[in-house]
């Protein structure tokens, strides 16, 4: 799973602050490794996906993702109560004589069938969002959408994750902040790429970031988006924390106008290749020396 | 009283921004952070803490080693993965106590977990109700309902008329946490596709839960043909787009200087947020 040349290699792409980039700087990465890598983009903020506004993609496949939900034979039950106690989510009720479900807080641990001592609970999937395959431009592309109104991002994160086909490089854009869906999207990547902006804002978001890759045990690099106004705390930061600035990309009207439409950065400001390229090679470089001597 | 929440959906929209603005702005008034995962509305506020309580919430498996008989039953029924080579890996140890409960020798105990910290603060702009979740924690939408729940009680005691709340990115769990039974949500969105689309997305999620909602285009200057199209989209919608703020670099000055923008400069910026506040105001009050 390591990086090593020609090996296959999964870099994330967060930010713990929300708009500060990600999607216009994986979707960029995946763009520029296109030509000479196999490359697959897995859209991973799944409340709100838009890497396929920059992208495009053809979509060829659809899956529906579900959560088991109990379903009981009340013609059997005896209404004992054993479901409702094991449930750790209030998810089932036990009356008298009838058992009420309440599939939006079940997780589907499967506790409440295994345990039910008549063995009348079964199961019934509940959908609560959908992933979608296809390619762009001979880019495998994959993401997930949360339905409306459903609260649970991550068994759908986990559903995407799947499709990782852990040939060349996999590049996954991940939702904002530090909690379930982050950890989710970036555990099992040889580096993450934390996305920010140099404002006290970016730095405080960017250090609970840094702390949960950290946590996670997984190299991480930034890339400083919107340089120009603001300050240098972030920068300072990094440097006191040893962490590589790898990408600085200027405050602009013109890259935020491409952006605006839509319209990816290298596709808009092609000259912007070279540095995306250049910043896989020091991702690649960073993950080989740390799996070396991880080996050693 | 009432309860403003401001969405956006997308990320990096100006909901802090707008939020700090409107604590300068509202009289009467009690500040929620909601973006429990990346709370930021502080760095505008200078809060000092007047109270801090752990926030315990949802429980890990420990496994007894010296109980345990390596039966590996655990392993096989745990559907988060959570457990491998007989360890408990906390961050994916959803809490559910199936394989306490069904562990033969007994040796799965469930332990509280302590996820985060919340606080309650004094700012020159009134009381501030925030909060941290612990790094790579869960139950942030639980975390959410508590503060919420203090901001509530709060605005009951000193009679207050707003709870004015952040809210976070997104429209799952931690969203629908800030967003339900408020009296209005404000969303934020920018002209860009990716900001429409996201829209779109966290309007449906009000719809869902019947929650009336404002929309406000931040940085509508950087695509006029975008904001033309928001704007017909929210006539569509029969939702009113409430301000037009245009883009200027004294947002973020006023973010580094650590205050409201209102209270850095007076410009376009500013008089646009002032009326979307008394807009607020009449929409809340009609």
């Amino acid at each position: 799973m390591w990086g090593k040349d020609g090996e296959s290699m999964i870099i994330s792409v967060a930010s713990g602050k929300g708009g500060t980039g990600k999607t216009l700087v994986a979707t960029s990465l995946a763009l520029s490794l296109r030509d000479k890598d196999k490359v697959q983009l897995l859209d991973c903020d799944v409340e709100e996906p838009n890497a396929h506004v920059l992208l495009k993609p053809i979509i060829t496949g659809s899956e529906s993702v579900s959560i088991p939900v109990p379903k009981v034979d009340e013609d059997k039950c005896t209404y004992c109560g054993k479901c409702a106690e094991v449930c750790a989510y209030n998810a089932i009720a036990v009356m008298k004589q009838k058992v009420l479900v309440f599939p939006e807080l079940c997780h589907g641990c499967g506790a409440c069938s295994y345990l039910c001592p008549e063995k009348v609970i079964s199961e019934e999937g509940r959908e609560i969002g959908v992933v979608e395959s296809g390619h762009s431009d001979g880019m495998e592309f994959v993401h997930g959408k949360l339905t409306i109104g459903e609260a649970m991002a991550t068994p759908i994160i986990r559903k995407v994750k799947g499709y990782a086909n852990h040939e060349g490089t996999v590049i996954i854009d991940v939702s904002p902040g530090t909690s379930c869906p982050v950890v989710e999207a970036v555990k099992d990547s040889d580096f993450c790429l934390l996305v920010t902006e140099p404002t006290p804002f970016g730095l405080n978001d960017l250090v609970l970031a840094v702390e949960t890759v950290r946590q996670l045990n997984i190299p991480c690099g930034i890339v400083l988006n919107r340089t120009g106004v603001g300050d240098r705390k972030v920068e300072e930061y990094c440097q006191k924390e040893d962490i590589p600035i790898l990408l600085t990309i200027p405050l602009d009207t013109e890259i935020a106008g491409f952006y605006s439409r839509g319209i990816p950065l290298v596709e808009g400001l092609p000259q912007w290749k070279g540095s995306f390229l250049g910043l896989s090679d020091k991702i690649r470089e960073i993950v080989n020396e740390r799996s070396g001597s991880l080996k050693r | 009283m009432k309860e403003v929440v401001v969405l956006s959906g997308k990320g990096g929209t100006g909901k802090t921004s707008i939020v700090g603005c409107f604590a300068a702005l509202a009289q009467s008034k009690v500040l929620a952070d909601c973006d429990v995962d990346a709370a930021d509305l502080h760095l505008l506020l200078n809060p000092s803490i007047k109270e801090e309580r752990g926030f315990w919430s949802g429980q890990v498996a420990v496994i007894d080693e010296e109980k345990c008989t390596q039966c590996d039953l655990c392993q096989e029924l745990c559907r988060f993965d959570a457990i491998t080579d007989l360890k408990v890996d906390p961050v994916s140890c959803e809490g559910c106590g199936f394989c306490s409960q069904a562990c033969p020798a007994e040796a799965i105990t469930m332990r509280e977990n302590l996820s985060g910290q919340w606080f309650i603060s004094d700012t020159k702009y009134g009381p501030l109700v925030h909060a941290r979740l612990g790094i790579a924690q869960e139950n942030s939408g639980k975390l959410v309902a508590l503060v919420r729940q203090q901001a509530k009680q709060i605005a009951e005691r000193d009679g207050l008329d707003y709870i004015v709340s952040d809210g976070p990115p997104g429209i799952g769990c931690p969203v629908i946490s800030s967003l339900s039974g408020a009296s209005l949500a404000l969303l934020v969105t920018e002209p860009t596709l990716s900001g429409i689309h996201d829209l779109e997305r966290v309007l449906g999620v009000c719809r869902h839960f019947g929650i009336p909602a404002l929309v406000c285009i931040n940085k509508y200057d950087l695509n006029e043909d975008n904001t033309r199209q928001i704007g017909n989209y929210c006539l569509k919608q029969g939702i009113e787009v409430a301000a037009r703020i245009p883009f200027d670099n004294a947002v973020t000055e006023a973010i580094v200087q650590g205050l409201p923008v209102v209270e850095y400069s007076q410009g376009r910026v500013t008089q646009e947020i002032k009326s979307l506040w008394q807009r607020i105001n009449g929409a809340l009050a009609g």
